[in-house]
């Protein structure tokens, strides 16, 4: 069941894997060279037993590579031949460990660059030998340098010397150096032998049935490639939208689908009055700290508060009022207008509840998904901003079990049948519940989601009648995102160091079970 | 959420039973607890520090429970217990009692007005007659540092001192002076240091170190004094070694100061309410007289207790249940709230004791009675609230047009925010200042420096982290930036963005500049000079 705990589905949709099958393979690659497939049918009838492609690449004078695409494109024909893959080690020079056979030794060449009269060091060290060449030469003192000389150092040569040297042609695997020239290899090859319809003349096969062999009728002559079913097929020209983005699309169709209107949450730049102070949060919270909460430097505070209601929210915190004792603390006015970076969406809910409340009522849905921003310890799960997805609904008598009810419902459009409350805090909720539901995988429950009741001292300054609740529900879009994708750090989710291969490999979102 | 860690075996003697794991987390859950971890010190400390210093520790098994951030009377074993045991119908709630001195004067601390200029809030009380034992000692600091961590502020708001009441000699005086002229020896130290030179003495101290600045710049530190001279504490800091209390301590003097007073009666009614359970009279308080520098004298600690009325009508209609006064009665009493039926109506009378702080409103009640109702006991219930949803028109916009670039070959990125100065200037070529950039006061990294102004350096990182995969890379989003708009309240604004990119091994301008014919179209923009669209080359 494609539930948001459903393990993660990778075949459906296929992976973009590289590995080229062989049916491709040999529509690819030139089988124009007819004759190193013939001549490689020749040698494997003559011998017994079978042949190495390697000696065999040797003996017909061709790249190794080449041969192996012809044994390649001849298992494509069917049993014609049989080719087992070998591996054998040897060792063999590098880059440096050739140019040293053929050229002689850095030191060496350095002290044969080096004519009667001198060399300056810069113009040796420009040489592309100079440098190892040089401490090598000096370190055996067949040369030295006149850091004196007019003109710059200057490197002579101190002894006469004919060199011949020897190429050392085996090494123990053992050896270890700081530079090992020769390298250990590991070199693959084929042991070829005759399939059980071996034949040295090959019939061509046609890939394709094309209009002109249908006209014609000669396709009722030609022999056909079979198709390799165990291949991938060619993966489409496409473009492809992020997972998270995915994800979102489908909780708006929630949302939409259970009638709540979006908010306005393009704002990121919110006012400490409207993400903590209308909200009841009172002004010596923890999350009101530097090291929760981003504060902004330029620009720095904000203006225009509706006065009247400011003041209310001023006189609920500080005295109380409305049938609450408040905070009983000296709430100040400048605390309020420094500007954050929100900390949550419901900073546009309480927007939105203020508005709502200078009108007559009517009861209301409203949902958003957007970003957030905290200044907290990143690590796996942790991001400074992600995506929160609340829904608020505002209307006269809602009860605690109708907002359990709406949980319900919204929930099992995830897949999710199975809630459980726990009692929780909140400052400007009250009751407070968080929402854990039944992990079948985990066999335990786990958290899915923040809800609650708004406290009257949140709702009554901003004007709203007495008799109206309003209820409100909060998760994160990536924790649901991040169980359904199977992806345990958030850094492979979001940002621009996500892997593209994961984006492009990124099933359809289905949440209904 | 303040975690509270219990010595299980010592929880489960104070509850008067044994519980399986499973059991007590079930127990939490409903209580509004979580059971967050069950481990032991050795556990703790190997994880911590190594498995090799962890040979010597403990393995007794300890609770780490889970505490709502309010309930500051949940926060040590004490509390918890008689917490549950109410809730569980086993205990009925204690009646905390203030008290005049047997014998005497009660004690008194005298402010002076000095203390304005950097802590002007000052409260006490005494614990007569305790009887500590090493558990119950460690649960008195713990505490203390479990509100100093919360409701404390971290010490800002509120400082506790404990202290032994017969090595000093009231009346106590608490001030402020100049740091070079107060001295003493701190707790656990040798020797005098002036307050100048334990400043500094702090600076490498993993613990203390975190308390300084909240006195560091002012020109005067608060210091508390007995009749005698002795330092008692210099809050928020330390206590000084005379008066420090130990197992054998039988009388304790209690001082929080403050720069918020309604925090520090409620932290002082915790400490009290919670230990003086261990007093020769259990739960009785002896009360200390606090003067103020304009000659008032209040009585603490308050152990106020406030009654509520409400109508078990409003419980029900809040919660969506049907229960009788008496039942929802009862139920609050089991949550420490001592209720009775008044007989008026469905009137019901509540009593909020000084351990519920959090209660400050009839909702808080209402609470409380869904939760000893049992959440998990109420019927769900779908409200009848008719609406017509709308889609912001932004957002479907920006969700029809996601589609349709997703189907012209472009993959969306999913880049952040926030950035540093550097991405959306420097890289580009351009000034900070020309960017209308809002910048982030308090950033950690420099990641966080502004919030990004253009969607480009985002996607071009993004093609940077991905240079391994096959080209070309088509991407694009469509995404807010912020900017400064002084016609805003908060001076900002959100402008929303569609960026894209191609990359490959040639430049391949025509591609975008087909994405954007093709975007065009979607939008029904028709390319022609002045009435329509056109681009052309840039200076």
């Amino acid at each position: 069941k494609g539930t948001l705990f459903s393990p993660f589905l990778t075949s459906l949709l296929g992976s973009r894997d590289v590995t080229s099958g062989l049916f491709q393979a040999s529509q690819g690659s030139s089988m124009a060279d007819t004759g190193v497939v013939e001549s490689l049918l020749g040698l494997v009838e003559k011998a017994d037993g079978g042949v190495d492609s390697l000696e065999a690449a040797a003996g017909l004078g061709v790249d190794h590579q080449l041969l192996v695409g012809a044994v390649k494109s001849l298992q494509a024909l069917g049993d014609l031949i049989s080719a087992e893959l070998r591996s054998s080690k040897h060792w063999e020079l590098s880059g440096e460990g050739t140019e040293i056979a053929e050229q002689g030794s850095h030191e060496a060449r350095v002290f044969g660059s080096i004519p009667p009269q001198g060399l300056t060091q810069s113009d040796l060290m420009k040489l592309s030998f100079g440098k190892i060449g040089f401490s090598k030469a000096m370190s055996s003192k067949w040369i030295r340098v006149d850091k004196a000389h007019e003109g710059g150092p200057r490197v002579f040569r101190t002894v006469r010397i004919k060199f011949t040297w020897t190429v050392i042609t085996a090494f123990s695997e053992n050896r270890s150096s700081t530079r090992v020239l020769p390298a250990f290899r590991t070199v693959k090859s084929y042991w070829i032998t005759k399939g059980s319809s071996f034949s040295t003349t090959i019939t061509k096969q046609e890939t394709e049935l094309t209009p002109e062999m249908i006209a014609s009728g000669s396709w009722k002559e030609k022999k056909f490639k079979p198709y390799n079913f165990q291949a991938m097929g060619v993966a489409p020209d496409c473009g492809h939208m992020h997972p998270l983005m995915k994800v979102r699309t489908q909780f708006r169709q929630i949302f939409l689908e259970m009638g709540f209107t979006e908010m306005p949450t393009n704002n990121f730049i919110e006012s400490s009055f409207w993400n903590f102070d209308s909200l009841f949060q009172p002004q010596q919270h923890p999350a009101r700290d530097q090291h929760d909460t981003f504060f902004l430097s330029d620009p720095a505070l904000a203006h225009d508060f509706p006065q009247d209601y400011l003041e209310r929210v001023k006189k609920v915190h500080s005295e109380g009022g409305y049938g609450s004792q408040g905070y009983k603390y000296a709430w100040k006015v400048e605390e309020a207008q420094k500007n954050i970076l929100r900390t949550h969406t419901t900073a546009v809910s309480a927007r939105m509840l203020y508005k709502l409340a200078q009108q007559k009522f009517t009861p209301v849905k409203y949902f958003s998904i957007d970003r957030v921003f905290r200044n907290e310890t990143l690590d796996a799960t942790h991001l400074a901003e992600f995506h929160q997805i609340e829904g608020v609904v505002a209307d006269r008598g809602l009860t605690l079990g109708d907002l359990m009810g709406i949980l319900h419902a919204f929930f099992t459009k995830l897949g999710i049948t199975k809630l459980r409350f726990k009692p929780a805090y909140n400052p400007y909720t009250e009751p407070s519940m968080e929402v854990f539901s039944y992990h079948e995988g985990l066999k335990k429950w786990v958290e899915v989601g923040n809800s609650g009741v708004f406290r009257p001292e949140m709702l009554l300054p901003m004007g709203l009648p007495e008799d109206v609740s309003v209820i409100a529900w909060g998760l994160s879009l990536e924790r649901p995102t991040m169980i359904k994708y199977g992806i345990n750090n958030i850094r492979e989710l979001v940002g621009h160091k996500v892997n593209l291969q994961m984006v492009y490999d990124s099933p359809v979102c289905r949440l209904e079970s | 959420m303040p975690t509270v860690g219990v010595k299980r075996d010592l929880l489960f003697t104070a509850l008067g039973r044994t519980y399986t794991d499973e059991e007590f987390d079930e127990l939490c859950f409903e209580y509004g607890l979580e059971l967050d971890e069950i481990t032991s010190e050795k556990e703790i400390i190997s994880r911590e520090q190594g498995g090799s210093k962890a040979s010597g520790a403990s393995d007794v098994i300890l609770y780490k429970i889970d505490v709502p951030a309010n309930r500051y009377d949940l926060l040590c074993l004490e509390g918890l217990v008689r917490g549950l045991q109410v809730f569980m119908n086993k205990m009925e709630a204690p009646r905390y009692r203030r008290v005049r001195p047997v014998s005497g004067e009660p004690q008194r601390l005298v402010i002076t007005k000095e203390t304005a200029a950097v802590r002007p809030h000052a409260v006490a009380a005494v614990l007569r007659n305790i009887t500590f034992t090493q558990e119950r000692y460690d649960s008195f600091i713990e505490l203390q540092d479990k509100l100093h961590q919360n409701v404390c502020r971290k010490r800002s708001l509120v400082a506790i001192g404990t202290h032994d009441l017969d090595t000093i000699s009231g009346p106590f005086t608490y001030t402020a002076k100049p740091p070079g002229e107060i001295s003493f020896k701190p707790l656990n130290q040798t020797k005098e240091y002036t307050a100048t030179q334990l400043m500094s003495l702090y600076k490498t101290d993993s613990h203390l170190k975190h308390f300084l600045h909240i006195i560091e710049d002012k020109p005067v530190y608060p210091v508390i004094y007995d009749s005698n001279g002795v330092v008692l504490s210099m809050p928020p800091i330390i206590n000084g070694d005379h008066s420090k209390i130990s197992l054998e301590t039988k009388n304790v003097f209690i001082e929080c100061t403050a720069t918020d007073v309604t925090k520090a009666k409620i932290v002082l009614d915790m400490m009290v309410t919670m230990f003086s359970e261990y007093c020769a009279q259990p739960f009785t308080v002896e009360e200390a007289e606090v003067v103020y520098p304009d000659g008032k004298t209040c009585k603490y600690p308050e152990l106020a207790y406030r009654k509520e009325k409400l109508s078990s009508e409003f419980i029900n209609r809040k919660v969506g249940i049907n229960e009788s006064t008496e039942t929802l009665a009862r139920l609050l009493t089991k949550m420490c709230l001592r209720s009775e039926v008044t007989g008026a109506g469905d009137e019901i009378e509540v009593e909020i004791p000084p351990t519920r702080s959090d209660v400050i409103h009839a909702c808080d009640i209402m609470e409380d009675a869904a939760m000893a109702f049992g959440f998990n006991n109420i019927p769900y219930t779908t409200p009848l609230t008719y609406t017509v949803a709308h889609q912001l028109p932004v957002n479907k916009l920006t969700e029809l047009l996601r589609q349709e670039l997703a189907a012209a070959g472009f993959t969306e990125a999913l880049t952040f925010a926030l950035c540093s100065k550097e991405d959306i200037a420097d890289k580009l070529g351009k000034k900070i200042s020309e960017t209308r950039a809002v910048h982030i006061a308090n950033p950690k990294t420099a990641e966080f420096q502004v919030a990004r102004t253009t969607l480009l350096p985002g996607l071009l990182k993004t093609v940077a982290a991905n240079r391994k995969m096959p080209l070309p890379l088509k991407l694009f989003e469509i995404s807010d930036v912020v900017l400064k708009d002084e016609t805003k309240d908060v001076g900002a604004r959100n402008s929303r963005r569609f960026c894209a990119v191609y990359y490959n091994k040639s430049p391949g301008f025509e591609v975008i500049h087909g994405l954007l014919d093709r975007t065009m179209q979607l939008l029904e923009e028709k390319s022609a000079r002045g009435d329509g669209y056109h681009i052309q080359a840039a200076e």
